[in-house]
């Protein structure tokens, strides 16, 4: 099947097979390689994009098809040219990664968090980040990571909870 | 903290990661991200039986399905004399493709080439294999009466794989006999999987030159080239091993499995790349496990608590093949490390192995070889010793503890401590936790009748394999290596013979050179992983890359400074035996104001040498002389609910002496990761099986990992005692976390649960697991 996707800003034509998962696609057929699969449950959010604008999405859980005529944004988008977005500064400065592998789809679903919830507390990160594992950092530097993103985004840190 | 890295003093310094670029920006380069023109996608058939012979293996639907190009089964590998694999520790050998029969559900049985993923498993779905049913053995116990063999193809009948034993046998047995107290309990260390977020996977190719290019998610690359050349028959030269990016190892990702030799011979067949991914379902039910290790404690103590003897027996469930990645002359690992941080007069510890329908490993997860196990059977047993002597578990512990003053500590099963101190540690834990308030706390809950727990667990581990008198894999001792080079601007390359996982050596490294040479480590690129170019090096696994790779890089960097200070001298114009050098420069002896800095000399050596020998580099392949023996006190403190047997972690304190620290950021971040680990081991993970043989946690749905919701939060401090005998004084800390977590957890349950008679639960404690235990000293009390 047909389907035209913007990726990033940029149209992707493409002839997919119905039964291509959208994370695949954008691996596969686009090159997008930064959104990764660690399960085959969606269970562990390293697959996570955003679609159209705010939503954080398991690529998992979507069909190639279903994003047709829609906006994706990857890791690969966040940067704005060479600078890099609050989020990702905010991970390398927390230290909120170590072997990198969940860190696409814990950026994004961070990104949609932030959207909704400007001003988060750590209780609410935590909540919001549940459906991300992570096997190295232990969640400590990442909750940290997208408190200081929240701060540099405009919106200081609620209460702690 | 000091966060700003500068030339020299970069030891210590909380140093942002050099190598977080490209993560955050998508741009990592991990295994399943290379794609080659042309290339093939393998897809694996697997057994549905745990047991069974083959009665035929049908391929002919699957070679029509669109995409499909070949189909190999163990036939196939056995007449090209690859149907065996022979594992790490050189003990057994293991089935690449099933031949005649499988032996634990999943297991490999063919493998399927396609143009894309898609195809492969729609491929893997055409083989037709049927299959004759044998009988089930998956209780080791059971294994050990051998009336089911399971591996008739060894010369030994038996399922037993091999008994080993360190330490006093008669005098340890004469001491627990004579000993005034003595405790005895079976605790089981549970079938567990490292589970790392990226599974295994590789890619090879044979090049235009007929030469084996191998991408693959090892922690171990020039092991796996050594491997593959006597495995396949391919001169070493003929392979070029790459490990990328990896997403996690913590030892899932250094034995070498079925797949990847599969994909080779794809490759050769078929004059292809070939790629194989597994899916996460592969990798819990089919890659290295670990643990599952039923230990029976037995300590005898004076009335006073001195302890006076120490007795482990374990039967270990190795699954059907012994694919422990051990050292060769480890079978158990270092499972002697089991007398922890006690200076106990007697001590026996014997390990037998079984086969049972189950997959292979045994591997090292996060863990120095066994010593996860080793650790959790002390500190549990030390609780129960404190039960029993109705004594505080802090002052057990304190009163056996071995002192400060008796370092370097000759263990009775045969390990040389290096340093420690393990009265401060506790001292610190305890000041910063609030014991005393703690106590109280619960003292005061425990007559309302509320389950509060306090949970110590005041660890030992033994790190940094090895020195070659003791320690190789497949023959291949121990060591690690390091190659240095300055450029002419004084910048520099470091490459070694380990591999990041996401330890952070591209940072950490670095560091070691810039602080030995003065430079800024900035500009000191690492470079691991890939065999061309590496030195030669066993990798990361068992917490050796500081000990051993980072002793490594501090000595090459010390070579170069030799080098260096001949070049240095003819700058300054004196005698080499004039020239020191001092806060990160060289100068004439004794007179700091004539100097020259590293970069300076740096570019000299390319430009001005003089007699000297043009450039400046160095290697050095470290042996090191002992192991190192990070320690640690961790405290837990958790509140049960009475009702629904729930357990909340109020707070953990981990104090750490993982010696000299290169990186706190790093070194706090692994702690945080260990721990988070050691969490999920206790209260949530285990691969069951169930007695037909069944594999019931093969997803995360099953398996379950932590998420940001369950994991406490956590709270860190230290202690330092330097290593004396490595070049850094730096002993390794990423397993630490992992190996003495498990027992705090679960002694502050049964602390909890003490006051209703409960002495011992296993992993992982589910609340099931507590409401069932509470239910039943309920209903003891209802009837007394």
């Amino acid at each position: 099947m047909k389907i035209h996707v913007t990726i990033n800003g940029a149209a992707y034509e493409r002839d997919v097979e119905p039964r291509t998962l959208l994370v695949h696609f954008l691996r596969d057929d686009c090159g997008q390689t930064g959104t990764h699969v660690g399960c085959d449950t969606s269970s562990c959010g390293c697959c996570v994009v955003v679609v159209d604008g705010d939503r954080a999405v398991k690529s998992c859980t979507m069909f190639a098809v279903q994003a047709d005529g829609r906006e994706i944004r990857t890791v690969e988008g966040l940067a704005d040219g060479g600078t890099l977005h609050p989020l990702q500064q905010a991970f390398w400065d927390q230290h909120g990664l170590q072997c990198g592998y969940c860190t696409p789809g814990m950026l994004l679903t961070a990104y949609a968090l932030l959207k909704h919830n400007p001003a988060p507390t750590d209780a609410d990160i935590r909540e919001g980040l549940a459906g991300n594992l992570c096997r190295c950092t232990g969640y400590q530097n990442i909750v940290k990571s997208v408190q200081q993103a929240a701060g540099t985004l405009g919106h200081p840190s609620a209460a702690t909870a | 903290m000091s966060t700003e890295p500068k030339p020299g003093g970069s030891l210590g310094v909380a140093m942002k990661r050099k190598e977080d670029p490209r993560f955050i920006q998508g741009k990592g380069r991990y295994v399943d991200d290379i794609s080659l023109p042309g290339m093939l996608h393998l897809a694996i058939v697997r057994s549905p039986y745990p047991h069974a012979g083959i009665t035929s293996i049908d391929i002919s639907e699957a070679m029509r399905v669109p995409g499909v190009r070949a189909v190999i089964t163990g036939k196939d590998l056995e007449a090209a004399g690859l149907g065996w694999l022979p594992t790490f520790h050189g003990f057994d050998k293991q089935m690449v493709l099933a031949i005649g029969k499988v032996l634990f559900q999943y297991q490999e049985v063919a493998a399927v080439f396609a143009e894309s993923r898609g195809a492969a498993a729609d491929g893997a779905e055409a083989v037709h294999v049927e299959y004759a049913p044998l009988p089930v053995v998956t209780d080791p116990f059971a294994a050990r009466t051998d009336q089911v063999i399971l591996r008739p193809d060894r010369e030994k009948k038996t399922n037993h794989i091999y008994h080993w034993e360190v330490g006093d046998k008669d005098a340890t047995a004469r001491a627990l006999r004579t000993s005034p107290r003595r405790i005895s309990q079976r605790i089981w260390f549970q079938r567990c999987h490292p589970a790392p977020l990226e599974p295994c996977g590789c890619v090879a190719q044979f090049d235009a030159m007929g030469r084996l290019q191998f991408y693959v998610t090892s922690q171990a690359p020039h092991v796996y080239r050594t491997a593959l050349a006597i495995v396949t028959g391919i001169a070493e030269d003929k392979i070029h091993v790459i490990s990328p990016d990896i997403g996690g190892g913590f030892g899932n990702k250094v034995p070498v499995y079925p797949g990847y030799v599969c994909a080779i011979v794809g490759a050769l067949k078929l004059g292809r790349p070939v790629k194989w991914i597994e899916s996460r379902t592969e990798n819990l039910t089919s890659t290295g496990f670990a643990r599952d290790y039923h230990m029976d404690v037995e300590i005898g103590a004076t009335d006073d608590g001195r302890m006076t003897a120490l007795h482990v027996a374990t039967t270990a469930d190795h699954g059907a093949f012994d694919a422990a990645a051990d050292p060769t002359k480890y079978p158990a690992g270092m499972f002697g490390i089991v007398t922890g941080s006690y200076d106990v007069p007697a001590a026996h510890a014997e390990v037998d192995a079984y086969f049972t329908n189950k997959a292979p490993g045994g591997i090292a997860y996060r863990c120095s070889f066994r010593v996860t196990e080793a650790s959790y059977a002390i500190e549990r047993a030390m609780d129960i010793l404190a039960d029993e002597l109705r004594m505080d578990p802090v002052e057990v512990r304190r009163k056996n503890f071995v002192r400060k003053d008796q370092f370097p500590y000759q263990s009775r099963l045969g390990f040389t401590y290096d340093s420690g101190d393990y009265q401060k540690a506790l001292d610190v834990a305890l000041e910063k936790i609030g014991y005393t308030e703690l106590l109280k706390e619960q003292t005061a809950k425990r007559l309302r009748g509320e389950l509060m727990g306090i949970g110590f667990s005041t660890f030992t581990e033994v790190v940094g394999a090895g020195p070659s008198k003791h320690f190789d894999i497949l023959g291949i001792k121990m060591f690690d290596s390091a190659e240095i080079r300055i450029h002419p601007t004084g910048a520099g390359i470091v490459r070694t013979g380990t591999k990041s996982q996401g330890q952070g050596h591209e940072t950490t490294w670095a560091q070691i050179v810039a602080e030995e040479l003065g430079l800024d480590p900035q500009n000191i690129m690492v470079e691991e992983g890939d065999t061309d170019t590496a030195p030669y090096g066993l990798g990361t696994y068992a917490s050796r890359s500081t000990p051993v790779a980072g002793g490594a890089i501090a000595m090459a960097a010390r070579r170069v400074r030799e080098k260096a200070k001949k070049v240095a001298a003819h700058l300054l114009e004196v005698g080499e035996a004039d020239v020191e050098w001092q806060d990160y420069k060289f100068q004439v002896k004794g007179v700091p104001a004539k100097s020259v800095t590293m970069k300076e000399v740096a570019f000299a050596a390319y430009t001005n040498m003089s007699q000297n020998e043009p450039g400046l580099e160095a290697s050095y392949y470290y042996d090191p002389p002992n192991m190192t023996f990070p320690s640690g006190c961790y405290v837990a403190v958790v509140d049960v609910d009475r009702e629904t047997g729930e357990v909340k972690v109020r707070r953990f304190l981990a104090v750490d002496d993982c010696g000299i620290i290169i990186n706190p950021l790093i070194v706090e971040g692994q702690i945080h990761g260990g721990l988070t680990e050691g969490f999920a081991i206790a209260f949530m993970q285990e691969i069951q099986y169930d007695s037909d043989g069944n594999n019931l946690n093969t997803n995360f749905t099953d398996y379950l990992l932590p998420t940001s919701l369950e994991t406490p939060h956590w709270e860190t401090a230290k202690v330092t005692t330097p290593s004396p005998h490595h070049p850094i004084g730096a002993k390794g800390v990423g397993e630490s976390p992992n190996v003495g977590s498990p027992a705090a957890f679960v002694n502050a349950v049964i602390d909890a649960l003490s006051p209703l008679g409960v002495r011992h639960l296993d992993m992982p404690i589910t609340r099931d697991k507590v409401w069932r235990a509470i239910r039943a000293a309920e209903a003891k009390t209802a009837l007394a």
